[in-house]
């Protein structure tokens, strides 16, 4: 067993008292923004990003960066439920599924029990998509190896592809919101030849869009926007858990364990798959609604209501890093900033880190188990403080925020041109998600069209302008014969119900 | 709020039709300059392989495509069906929040991040949340100087100063 040997020697380098130190830090940091409206995993990750350049530098930097980064990640996918069962409010776009049975158990005077399925089923979730990681991801970056750029390539489109396939917006909304994210990834210095395309003589283009700015607008001042509309108060329910809720809810738990399981699977499917925690956790709660004997009672607080989307979600969430880390394929816009932060510290992702960076990328999937101990623990302690957060007028909440988001634009590069994108980011993500155009697909094509554009070029290279070397082999041709079928799937679905219909 | 006034903040300022058309217009836009752009630097296949503006090319044609589509369905919604994109009420909202924000991102480059974000942050607490000025004062100058501590000497990360960080020589 290589991997349990690996495994802990990376225990030996998480568990070193500045590593812990970081990952209380990163998970309390995290349910903090999990909490805050307009403040979510991926642009929560994208403000405090600069902050690791130069944490990054020193020796061993790297994994402690990624730990304090990852951390914040699992602590945003904790704070999603706090706000979703106390106000009625999901803090996070995969937290929707979990407000149909937490608020009315809330407002049941039963929002401690709650609160309590909530977080142990988002550890079980995370925990078994730790362990998939843990034994999955050596083997598939081991098969990666072999992997050229015909098969990247592939496995790009594999990934945007599934975004149209699977995606509840409109299959042409989801392609144009995508394909702008390849043309803004385009813009500025051409990788392979230098030239210059797109910038029309801006010198602030020069270096292209960054998505870190990108990602700050989009999500965090568009959400800022959105929530405005909706009105400025929040009519929460009050929590205190105590060990006897805690101890209680726990004896009551492995009762839903087939629920549990379901939803792990789910959950770590539709990660690693890049369709995401939020699709997971829907998908889990209408599973388990079909399998509880007392589905129709859903929706009027029941813990099982509870406990399937907040596993899926976590298991989703935590499975999306294994592509990131293996293949460079980030299964979600918060591993896609990750991503990103891994390119910055000079990583490159891909099969090659788990030999070139063992430490690196040990010491991660030890921090995996031991920040959602943290998280966990952090979470049942410090409810009452974090809903207190939500009790912080928007008045005043709101200009902080975009503070926040206004320093994290100009510290990715020193530059106030960043800080005016960020604002026009933020308009087009509050029309995009009125309009149903996908942010996530958006996202990670900014982050990898690069890459893509890199490995379709150096295919295109080998095969001189034969788009069949896409077919060439077993593999690639799988690869690429899925992506296709994923990208007409929406069509195919339509025929089917009409073929039904008719 | 009177009814009449609350069926004014109810109108709307934008059908859905029209936003959905006015967008996918604009990613219409977006597909002309990458296409215009891609064809200048060469989009084609020189001796050394595919040109710079190769793939931009393909990628403009096909936002330029799907935005057709988008635009085909957004005029065929019929106008019955077109719920406000934005209410009255709402937009004013928004515009609350945006205006000012343009306004603060104007002022950072001026008067420095720090004293830009005071302002900013009063304004809200004062215009939108009636607090009371002793109120709005500490919050909004206590949170540019935590600001301060963190970024400037915990991080040691350098943000915009403006002419108050100079006279007090903190630059």
């Amino acid at each position: 067993m290589e991997e349990i040997q690996s495994l802990m020697q990376g225990f030996a380098i998480a568990l070193s008292f500045k590593n812990l130190l970081l990952m209380f830090t990163g998970v309390i940091l995290g349910v903090i923004i999990g909490v805050l409206p307009g403040l979510g995993g991926a642009n929560g990750v994208a403000i405090l990003l600069p902050l690791t350049f130069s944490m990054a530098q020193t020796p061993g930097g790297t994994t402690s960066a990624i730990i304090l980064l990852s951390c914040i990640y699992w602590g945003a996918l904790f704070g999603g439920a706090i706000t979703s069962i106390l106000f009625n409010i999901p803090g996070e776009p995969w937290s929707v599924a979990t407000t149909f049975d937490g608020y009315p158990l809330a407002q049941n005077g039963r929002a401690g029990e709650a609160l309590t399925a909530a977080f142990t089923s988002s550890f079980v979730g995370a925990l078994v998509a730790v362990v998939v990681i843990t034994f999955l991801s050596p083997v598939v970056a081991k098969f990666a190896l072999e992997f050229g750029p015909p098969e990247f390539f592939s496995v790009y489109l594999l990934t945007f592809c599934a975004f149209v396939g699977m995606s509840k917006e409109p299959p042409f909304k989801t392609l144009a919101s995508m394909m702008l994210g390849f043309a803004l990834a385009a813009v500025g210095t051409d990788p392979v030849t230098g030239t210059l395309r797109l910038t029309f003589g801006s010198t602030h283009l020069l270096v292209g869009f960054d998505f870190l700015v990108a990602v700050i607008g989009l999500f965090g001042i568009g959400e800022i926007l959105l929530t405005l509309e909706e009105g400025l108060a929040f009519k929460g329910t009050s929590a205190r858990i105590n060990l006897r809720v805690v101890l209680d809810t726990w004896r009551e738990l492995p009762k839903y364990w087939a629920t549990s399981i379901r939803s792990s699977v789910v959950g770590c499917f539709m990660g690693i798959v890049p369709g995401g925690a939020t699709p997971a956790s829907f998908m889990s709660y209408g599973v388990a609604r079909r399998f509880s004997k007392d589905g129709e009672q859903f929706g009027t607080g029941k813990l099982e209501g509870v406990i399937a989307p907040e596993t899926a979600a976590h298991a989703a969430g935590t499975s999306a890093l294994l592509p990131m880390l293996t293949l460079g394929v980030p299964g979600s816009p918060t591993a896609a900033v990750l991503l990103g932060g891994l390119l910055i510290w000079g990583l490159q992702p891909g099969p090659l880190l788990f030999i070139e960076q063992k430490e690196f990328v040990w010491g991660l999937i030890a921090s995996m188990y031991l920040g959602n101990i943290a998280g966990l623990i952090v979470v049942l302690t410090c409810v009452p403080l974090f809903a207190a957060i939500l009790r912080i007028p928007f008045a005043v909440i709101a200009p902080v925020i975009m503070v926040i988001c206004a320093i994290g634009a100009y510290t990715v590069h020193n530059s106030m041109f960043d800080v005016w994108m960020m604002v026009v980011f933020g308009i087009a993500g509050y029309v995009f998600k009125k309009l149903g155009y996908p942010l996530a697909p958006l996202v990670l094509a900014i982050v990898l069209g690069d890459r893509a554009e890199a490995s379709f070029r150096q295919a295109m290279l080998v095969s001189q302008g034969d788009m069949t070397i896409f077919f060439s082999n077993a593999l690639v041709g799988s690869l690429t014969g899925l992506a296709m079928f994923l990208l007409v799937w929406p069509l195919l679905s339509l025929l089917i119900a009409r073929m039904r219909g008719d | 709020m009177s009814e009449e006034s609350s069926a004014r903040e109810q109108r709307t300022v934008f059908s859905l039709k029209t936003a959905e058309i006015g967008v996918a217009l604009l990613f219409l836009a977006v597909s002309a300059i990458v296409v215009w752009d891609s064809v200048r630097v060469g989009a084609k296949w020189a001796e050394d392989g595919p040109e710079t503006g190769y793939f931009p090319f393909y990628i403009g044609l096909i936002i330029g495509f799907a935005s057709l589509f988008n635009l085909l369905r957004a005029a065929l919604i019929p106008a019955e069906k077109s719920a406000a994109f934005v209410e009255v009420g709402q937009f004013k909202l928004v515009l609350a929040v945006l205006v000012p924000t343009a306004i603060y991102t104007a002022l950072i480059g001026w008067i420095g991040i720090y004293v830009a974000s005071t302002v900013y942050v009063a304004f809200f607490m004062r215009w939108l949340g009636k607090y009371a000025w002793w109120s709005t004062a500490a919050v909004s100058i206590g949170n540019s100087v935590a600001f301060f501590l963190v970024f400037e000497i915990w991080f040691k990360i350098p943000l915009p100063k403006g002419p108050l960080e100079a006279a007090l020589g903190l630059n």
